[in-house]
């Protein structure tokens, strides 16, 4: 589904980013932890040819993102707020996106319904636009609107950060849903190990721009990743 | 810390801020541009003061300083419409000064403080010392020239301390305007004569020496007023807050019959309606509408030319404003747009509907140029349709060089920048406005005005053939200009 090929991305003479060849599958939910600065929003940013790659490419079903849109229609991502349109009611973000992808008013609303009790009643029908939201609240919005239209791929950066305890236990039943539902890739960076490990099947361990450890999820991985960030220190 | 050494810093953070910018490039450019344009307007401010005694002497053969001061009321009045849309307020970053060693009343002061320096307090100074020196030199008492002097001095700055507070109640700007306007009308249709009433104010500074201390304790007071204001707002829910107003759902589905342009479309008008910069600027666009009376009814503008000018405004005032901000006006969600099934040609597509329409509506609300002639209204058509065919095009594609983010909400913050028409958006309009007065004066001299006006239609219909090309052209340049777009847009002003 995903296919990373010595992917380099340099500022100047500093390398905040490079990996070797990697390749998610299909269907696969993949995290990626990493301490600040370890390039986890970079790899976002170059999977969504936000910024452009210094060297090797990323490529979405084989075709290279910066070179062809045709990932756009089965990618869906939610990095920060300025995924956000802020002047917006959550609705009218929704339907925005909805029209964006092909899906219908109605379609959006049932869509809608189904996460009520994600949303705790502070999402829908409150009469704010989202850039009056709260930073959580914010982030709802953001995350669910990704899972309009079906999209093949989801990419989070963060998505559990800010969220209170309710919803990041919802979130993470959320994701797992998502990606048995027609084999949905899900890719999610986050700093909170155990979030990771409960939700992923793969976790990849990026440092200051270099991949350390790629493992597949066993009962021992939370252990073993704790280990290893607390030997950073 | 003293109070300089502080006001040390804060020069130092916004020099910095200036100096890493991403605007920086075109920032010193147009900074340059901007200083000749005050070197320009400084001469021609000192040769007014050094002329205009003389010239209302000779010319109109009554006492000039009475007639000076008749006419004061209307130049201040200009100066406050003139600071409300130029003037910029200082910008200064102030959450993060709030819980550093530093009293927030030195904010304050700085921040007032620094408004004093502007050319719009400055630059008057151009005008009445000179004039204050040829009066004095024709005879006047120095001592009465020295008080009335002083006391516009005052007014000037009082001035200053009103455009700041006026500046964040629009509502209490466009009724002054309003009342302004009005009485200039009464008086050019000579039912009242407010100068009647307001010259012997400015007059008895003149007269009576001692009233010139009235401006200067309003302007004591007025200082304190502005400063107690604000340090009293230098709050998280205060003055630093953005206000939150209650959210109305728009249906605006009757415009899914466009297409998939219409997506866009609904937004764009969600954006103008909901968003205090973007308002702003269809209330500017309104007020272009106007500008063209300045050009049909007086005799200053005698040569034909000036008319395509005013035509290219009238219609033109919201292709100006909001056009030549595409797509600024998205950058807050700029990579959401880019990571998006969006296409280029598809968003191009529902700007340009919006200028072309918003174009179109400009020209039939300026059908009342035709109580001034054939000719003005065919200036106001032969503009719009120059602007729908090649002035559109040009907005755009000028759009994709400009990678300013634009704060939608900034309007709403007191210490925020203010404006939403600015300097650089009047010059970066001068190429589209040139030419055709030029097109229009070739007609005008080898067949005749008809023909000009005829002729700058016809440029602008050939322009409309071009709109597969150009929209190509800027498809292009997003494309090439996305990575530093995007990094700019990341960038808040």
């Amino acid at each position: 589904m995903i296919q990373i090929q010595q992917l380099v991305k340099r500022y100047g003479d500093q390398t905040v980013l490079e990996l070797p060849d990697l390749e998610i599958p299909k269907g696969q939910i993949f995290g990626l932890v990493g301490n600040n600065g370890a390039g986890k929003t970079t790899l976002f940013s170059l999977l969504l040819d936000l910024i452009q790659a210094t060297e090797g490419t990323v490529a979405i079903n084989n075709i290279p993102v910066h070179q062809s849109e045709s990932w756009k229609p089965v990618t869906a991502a939610f990095l920060d707020e300025s995924f956000l349109i802020g002047y917006l009611t959550p609705e009218e973000y929704f339907y925005f996106i909805g029209d964006l992808r092909g899906v219908s008013k109605s379609e959006v609303d049932s869509l809608m319904e189904g996460f009520s009790d994600f949303f705790g009643g502070e999402i829908l029908n409150q009469k704010k636009y989202i850039r009056d939201l709260s930073k959580g609240n914010q982030k709802k919005v953001g995350i669910v609107a990704t899972f309009i239209g079906n999209p093949e791929i989801l990419v989070l950066d963060e998505p559990f950060a800010n969220l209170d305890p309710t919803t990041q236990i919802r979130l993470k039943e959320l994701l797992k849903e998502k990606s048995q539902e027609q084999g949905r890739t899900v890719l999610i960076s986050s700093h909170d190990l155990q979030h990771v490990t409960e939700v992923c099947e793969r976790i990849a361990v990026l440092e200051k721009g270099h991949l350390v450890q790629d493992i597949v999820k066993t009962p021992q991985t939370l252990k073993e990743l704790k280990a290893f960030f607390a030997k950073q220190i | 810390m003293r109070l300089y050494m502080i006001f040390q810093r804060f020069i130092y953070l916004q020099w910095r801020a200036f100096r890493r910018s991403a605007s920086f490039g075109t920032g010193v450019l147009f900074k340059i541009l901007m200083v000749f344009g005050v070197l320009y307007f400084m001469a021609v401010f000192a040769l007014l003061g050094l002329g205009a005694f003389y010239l209302v002497e000779d010319e109109l053969g009554v006492d000039p300083l009475p007639f000076i001061n008749d006419y004061l009321i209307y130049a201040t009045s200009f100066w406050v419409v003139m600071r409300y849309f130029l003037q910029k307020m200082p910008v200064i970053n102030i959450q993060p000064l709030l819980l550093l060693p530093i009293k927030n009343k030195q904010v304050v002061h700085y921040m007032l403080v620094r408004t004093l320096w502007s050319f719009f307090n400055v630059g008057n100074a151009f005008f009445f010392i000179p004039f204050s020196i040829v009066l004095i030199n024709e005879g006047y008492d120095p001592l009465q020239v020295l008080s009335w002097h002083l006391a516009l001095i005052a007014i000037v700055y009082c001035l200053n301390f009103i455009n700041i507070m006026v500046n964040d109640r629009d509502g209490w700007f466009y009724g002054l305007a309003g009342v302004l306007v009005g009485f200039a009308f009464l008086q050019r249709y000579e039912i009242f004569d407010i100068t009647q009433w307001t010259g012997p104010v400015f007059y008895a500074f003149f007269e009576e020496p001692a009233l010139a201390l009235l401006p200067w304790v309003t302007l004591v007071y007025l200082y304190r007023y502005t400063f107690k204001y604000f340090s009293n707002q230098m709050y998280l829910d205060a003055a630093l807050q953005t206000p939150k107003s209650e959210a109305k759902q728009l249906h605006l589905d009757w415009l899914n019959r466009l297409g998939r342009t219409a997506i866009f479309i609904k937004n764009d008008i969600k954006l103008i309606m909901r968003n205090k910069r973007s308002k702003t600027t269809v209330i500017m666009s309104f007020v272009f509408l106007f500008y063209g009376l300045l050009f049909f009814t007086g005799s200053i503008y005698e040569n034909a030319s000036w008319k395509i000018f005013a035509g290219i405004f009238v219609s033109g005032g919201f292709l100006f404003t909001f056009g030549q901000y595409v797509p600024s006006w998205d950058s807050a969600y700029y990579p959401l747009m880019m990571s998006q099934n969006i296409s280029y040609r598809e968003y191009l597509e529902s700007k340009w509907t919006m200028v072309v329409f918003a174009t179109f509506v400009s020209t039939i609300l300026s059908s009342f140029y035709l109580l001034f002639g054939w000719e003005a209204y065919a200036a106001v058509l032969a503009g719009a349709v120059y602007n729908i065919g090649v002035n559109a095009h040009l907005v755009l594609l000028s759009g994709a060089f400009i990678k300013t983010p634009i704060d939608l909400s900034s309007n709403k913050k007191p210490f925020g920048d203010k404006q939403s028409f600015n300097t650089k958006t009047l010059l970066l309009s001068l190429p589209k406005l040139l030419l055709p007065m030029l097109v229009f004066a070739i007609g005008d001299w080898t067949i005749g005005e008809w023909a000009g006006y005829v002729l700058v239609a016809f440029v602008g219909v050939l322009g409309y053939f071009f709109k597969n090309k150009v929209f190509h052209l800027i498809e292009r340049l997003y494309k090439s200009e996305k990575y530093n777009t995007l990094s700019a847009y990341k960038q808040k002003t």
